[in-house]
């Protein structure tokens, strides 16, 4: 009971400032925003100082932090600034956002693997034999 | 529950009772669904540039790295620019949604220019580069280099002909329905570059600035 009356009063408040609202917009907060801002300073913050500092002993170890510092804030920046979440458009942009990072990652991860493997196999090495048969 | 009611027919005798779904005012009307998808397309066009970056980002040709070229502590200040680009269009869609049209338009300047200084630095950037002989032309790298940065410069600079037009439509028609929209619609723009720019400083520039 109690939970359904939390709805009918949310509904009621969404209700009230309807009019300086955005059809199917979500509600935007000032503690939301600076929630993602903090987030992001931070999170900015550290991988720099990582790469200027020099701070870690190997650069593979580097690679892999700021990697996963730029991951964690492109999901800090969707959650907070543009309000992903599963629910939105009947889920409809995440569905979107969904199929578009899977074909990211074939877009990315298939250029990168197969150039390296085209790299790899036409090395320099290879190449006095090719041009010694001609 | 909430969004439906039971309406008894007038007559008590009558037994049909009907359940009316009251989600009038919850349809999508779908213009920030589209924005969204053009968003995602958009998206696409930045994977193929990063992917074109990390194919190319080894062949110098000869010529400079990354490593010789950029310059962090710059780059950190634009990453800063752009970040406080973020919040402030934030403050201003606060605003918005109390119905205050000065507030919105304050903020909304004041976003446009951190979004001009993140653009000035960057064309700052991009002068030396070309004035050092670090030109898209000189290599591989570097022609990848200016296509990825470039188009999301570009994609900042149109960011700004935006905002211009919408502070004109908002001082001219006020915090209508349709400004509202657009305002929103530009949020997400705005906020995506913001993503788009997180991979950017971290793949090309740090990434780029280790040896």
């Amino acid at each position: 009971m109690s939970t359904q009356h939390e709805n009918s009063s949310e509904h009621h408040n969404h209700h009230d400032d309807h009019h300086n609202y955005v059809e199917g917009a979500p509600h935007s907060t000032f503690s939301g925003y600076m929630i993602g801002f903090i987030a992001s300073v931070i999170l900015t913050a550290i991988p720099f100082w990582l790469v200027i500092g020099d701070v870690l002993s190997t650069r593979n170890a580097t690679v892999l932090v700021i990697l996963g510092f730029a991951l964690v804030q492109i999901i800090v920046h969707m959650v907070y600034f543009l309000h992903m979440n599963f629910h939105s458009e009947s889920g409809w942009t995440m569905l979107s956002l969904i199929f578009t990072l899977v074909l990211l990652f074939i877009t990315i991860a298939g250029s990168l693997w197969a150039m390296y493997h085209m790299n790899v196999n036409m090395m320099p090495s290879m190449m006095p034999s090719m041009s010694g048969g001609s | 529950m909430s969004n439906s009611a039971v309406i008894s027919a007038a007559n008590p005798a009558d037994k049909f009772d009907f359940l009316v779904r009251d989600d009038s005012h919850h349809v999508p009307n779908g213009s920030l669904l589209g924005f969204w998808i053009y968003l995602m397309s958009d998206c696409l066009i930045f994977a193929a540039l990063f992917a074109t970056y990390g194919v190319l980002s080894q062949n110098y040709a000869g010529g400079p790295s990354g490593a010789a070229l950029f310059d962090l502590p710059l780059v950190a200040l634009n990453t800063a620019f752009l970040l406080f680009s973020s919040i402030t269009y934030g403050f201003a869609v606060l605003q918005m949604q109390q119905g205050k049209l000065p507030g919105t338009m304050i903020w909304l300047t004041i976003t446009g220019l951190f979004g001009a200084a993140f653009l000035g630095l960057e064309l700052y950037e991009f002068y030396h580069l070309i004035l050092e002989g670090a030109g898209p032309q000189r290599s591989a790298f570097l022609s990848s280099f200016f296509a990825l940065v470039g188009t999301h410069g570009l994609h900042v600079s149109f960011g700004i002909i935006w905002l211009i037009t919408l502070l004109f439509q908002l001082r001219k028609h006020g915090l209508t329905g349709a400004n509202r929209r657009r305002v929103f619609c530009l949020s997400m723009f705005w906020h995506f570059l913001d993503v788009i720019w997180i991979g950017v400083f971290t793949i090309v520039y740090l990434m780029g600035s280790l040896t």
